[in-house]
């Protein structure tokens, strides 16, 4: 396990977001050190990717405060996020099928050497990076149709990393891959937090979770409900905080028995 | 349950990519590497021809189908003179190609462009001879008009976001309506026989120098050009054009360039309209393919949103491709106009606007955005330009020609898509 340090790098407090009639974030809590992958988890509709995009800067919060590396911040668009050290790879990657995949790594931030692209050393960069990354692809001049999905996931993945982030939000990156792509990406995942980097990790998917995740921060409808430590923690206990199984006539009994006894 | 599993995956495959890594840090064992020497040209193409990446053999082949055809029907089609001709001919329509390349590459059209050139040879004209200004001031006019009316377009395109097609549309009538009235009743303004816009396709550089100095500068820039960057490649350590490679490209090049050097000379000799044609080619293939302009051109064609995240300011790239493309509309309506020395009501339209598309189309640009580039409008133009003149020497009507190029067109479309398909299969598109 890699040393966690005691400021976290993100921590939401108190976070509230609303929709017209919606209440789709309440009193959200959550804290991400550095070195380590949190976890978020929750079913349909439980405020997953709203809460990802209010720390991106797509949705600005209404009640409550980021902290970033202990100091309070303001984060109203993705720019900000961006400027912080925060980068998101969203569930659709966002890369140019016609473009290899150097121009994708470099798109919008391109070398340059006397006005004209620096294509010699983007190639190069991207081939460190990937190497570093223990990402591989067939070859970095090849278009990004080329490429499996679980290669593309990898190459996004990345492209974040160009930005020397300290935050990196990967939403769904398994969803829709392969077993030994989905191996692959979570290989990846373990390499940022060993480069002490902070991941927060949006799945689906529970045996992702438990391989690769240190903390699972689990949301229901829009709230906390339980922040779980992944090693001393059985799927069962968080699928049903997840659905909220939790509160049901059994667990009420026990609640109330509990409580007489003492 | 099935974390174990997974646990246990993960681990193995975390060790053995570092290992496989260090082993071999770059070349992936799937990866298909090319056999050196002949034999790896020859098995490159074969996979490439199969995976459907045509490039541009389809047009290059049609070309030499379409000479031959010619040929052996008419002796006088493959002389100097006719196909020097053609070399002036082709380029008003290319020149407007090379904008529409600009606008397909976005995955969008512009059906404006025949009636912005019109505009702008008959701004010219109104310009130079009834107002009396220089021919220098009138050109630049016509330019400068042709890229306003582009940024007029590209801001109900990407502003507005009213679709590129109803945009230009609506442009194609609106412009050759303005230009109708700017001629007025006499309907034709003659130009100077003598004048800057008429020596565009008139002058020639007799001197059999200029043909083939030209032709000895372009294969010397691209062997050095090319040999340089395999050395910087070479030297920071990233994959490198082998020195054969580069041999045989510009050996190719120099056949094609003195062959045509060797033509031009045994006529009137160079032609201007050639030189400012190809100097065009170079310039703005260099801007597509070697600057972050044209990275975002292609980054727009592939995905918008993707482009979009990466920062780059969408609507004002595609309001300057519209205006590229209205300024090189502009051009090509002066060489046009040039070519019959006046402007008059018929400018910029029948064809022209069909040719154009056709020709970077026919040049192996892509309708569906992404692919293409600028050099694909001067095969394309050659492609129509040879069956015009081919026609044109039997003696053979406007309504024939016409229909051939239409069927060469719908061939052209059928290739694109069908090359598409194969792509896409072959994990490419």
């Amino acid at each position: 396990m890699v040393h966690v340090s005691a400021t976290p790098v993100l921590a939401l407090r108190g976070v509230s977001k609303r929709f017209g009639a919606v209440q789709a974030l309440t009193d959200v809590e959550l804290e991400v050190h550095a070195g380590e992958v949190v976890a978020l988890v929750g079913d349909n509709g439980a405020g997953k990717s709203t809460l990802v995009k209010t720390i991106a800067g797509v949705h600005p919060i209404d009640d409550g405060s980021i902290e970033w590396e202990g100091r309070s911040v303001q984060i109203d668009k993705p720019h900000d996020a961006q400027h912080l050290g925060i980068a998101t790879v969203y569930q659709d990657l966002a890369l140019c099928d016609n473009i290899d995949v150097v121009g994708n790594l470099f798109l919008g931030r391109e070398l340059k050497r006397r006005g004209v692209l620096n294509e010699v050393e983007m190639e190069r960069r991207s081939r460190e990076l990937l190497n570093t990354l223990s990402i591989r692809i067939p070859s970095v001049r090849i278009p990004i149709a080329s490429l499996s999905g679980g290669q593309r996931q990898t190459v996004a993945i990345a492209r974040s990393m160009l930005g020397e982030p300290k935050l990196v939000i990967l939403d769904e990156p398994t969803a829709a891959l392969g077993v030994e792509q989905t191996a692959q990406v979570l290989d990846l995942v373990e390499r940022l937090r060993e480069r002490g980097l902070a991941v927060m990790l949006i799945s689906h998917n529970m045996a992702d979770v438990k391989a690769v995740a240190d903390k699972v921060a689990v949301l229901r409808l829009g709230r906390n409900n339980g922040v779980f430590d992944v090693k001393s923690t059985s799927q069962e206990e968080i699928i049903s905080a997840i659905t909220g199984a939790t509160d049901n006539a059994v667990t009420r009994r026990a609640a109330r028995h509990g409580e007489a006894q003492k | 349950m099935s974390t174990e599993k997974t646990t246990t995956t993960v681990a193995p495959s975390a060790e053995n990519p570092e290992a496989a890594a260090a082993a071999a840090p770059v070349v992936d064992p799937r990866l298909l590497v090319r056999e050196q020497g002949f034999a790896g040209y020859i098995g490159e193409f074969k996979r490439r021809m199969r995976a459907g990446d045509l490039g541009s053999v389809p047009v290059i082949v049609g070309l030499i189908v379409i000479w031959a055809i010619f040929s052996s029907i008419n002796s006088r089609f493959l002389t100097a003179e006719n196909l020097s001709n053609i070399s002036v001919a082709m380029v008003g329509t290319g020149m407007i190609a090379v904008g529409i390349v600009f606008v397909l590459l976005l995955g969008e059209i512009d059906l404006s462009v025949g009636s912005v050139s019109g505009v702008a040879g008959a701004f010219s004209a109104v310009l130079a001879v009834n107002h009396g200004q220089s021919e220098w001031v009138a050109l630049i006019a016509a330019i400068v008009t042709g890229i306003v009316i582009g940024i007029i377009h590209g801001f109900f395109f990407a502003r507005i976001g009213a679709p590129a097609f109803a945009v230009t549309l609506a442009g194609l009538l609106f412009w050759q309506g303005l230009m109708l009235q700017i001629l007025g009743d006499d309907g034709t303004i003659n130009l100077d026989n003598d004048g800057l816009i008429a020596h565009l396709t008139s002058y020639y550089f007799s001197d059999v120098a200029a043909a083939y100095g030209l032709a000895l500068v372009a294969v010397v820039v691209f062997f050095l050009s090319s040999f340089l960057d395999s050395r910087r490649r070479h030297a920071a350590g990233v994959p490198s054009r082998p020195l054969s490679d580069i041999v045989l490209r510009t050996a190719v090049l120099a056949v094609v360039a003195f062959a045509a050097a060797i033509m031009f000379n045994q006529y009137k000799g160079l032609p201007l309209a050639l030189v400012i044609f190809l100097a065009v080619l170079v310039l703005t293939d260099f801007t597509l393919r070697r600057t972050s302009y044209g990275r975002k051109v292609f980054a727009l064609g592939g995905s918008v949103e993707a482009s979009r995240r990466a920062g780059i300011n969408v609507i004002r790239v595609r309001i300057s491709v519209y205006a590229i493309a209205g300024g090189f509309a502009a051009l090509g309506g002066l060489f046009l106009a040039s070519k019959i020395q006046a402007a008059n009501q018929g400018a910029g339209t029948g064809d022209l606007l069909m040719n154009a598309i056709a020709a970077a189309v026919i040049g192996g640009t892509s309708l569906f955005g992404g692919r293409g580039r600028t050099w694909n409008a001067l095969l394309g133009v050659m492609v129509i330009t040879s069956i015009q003149y081919g026609l044109a020497l039997q003696g053979i009507a406007t309504p024939i020609q016409y229909m051939i190029t239409g069927a060469v067109l719908l061939a052209t479309v059928c290739i694109d898509s069908i090359t598409r398909r194969t792509q896409r299969t072959a994990g490419r598109a």
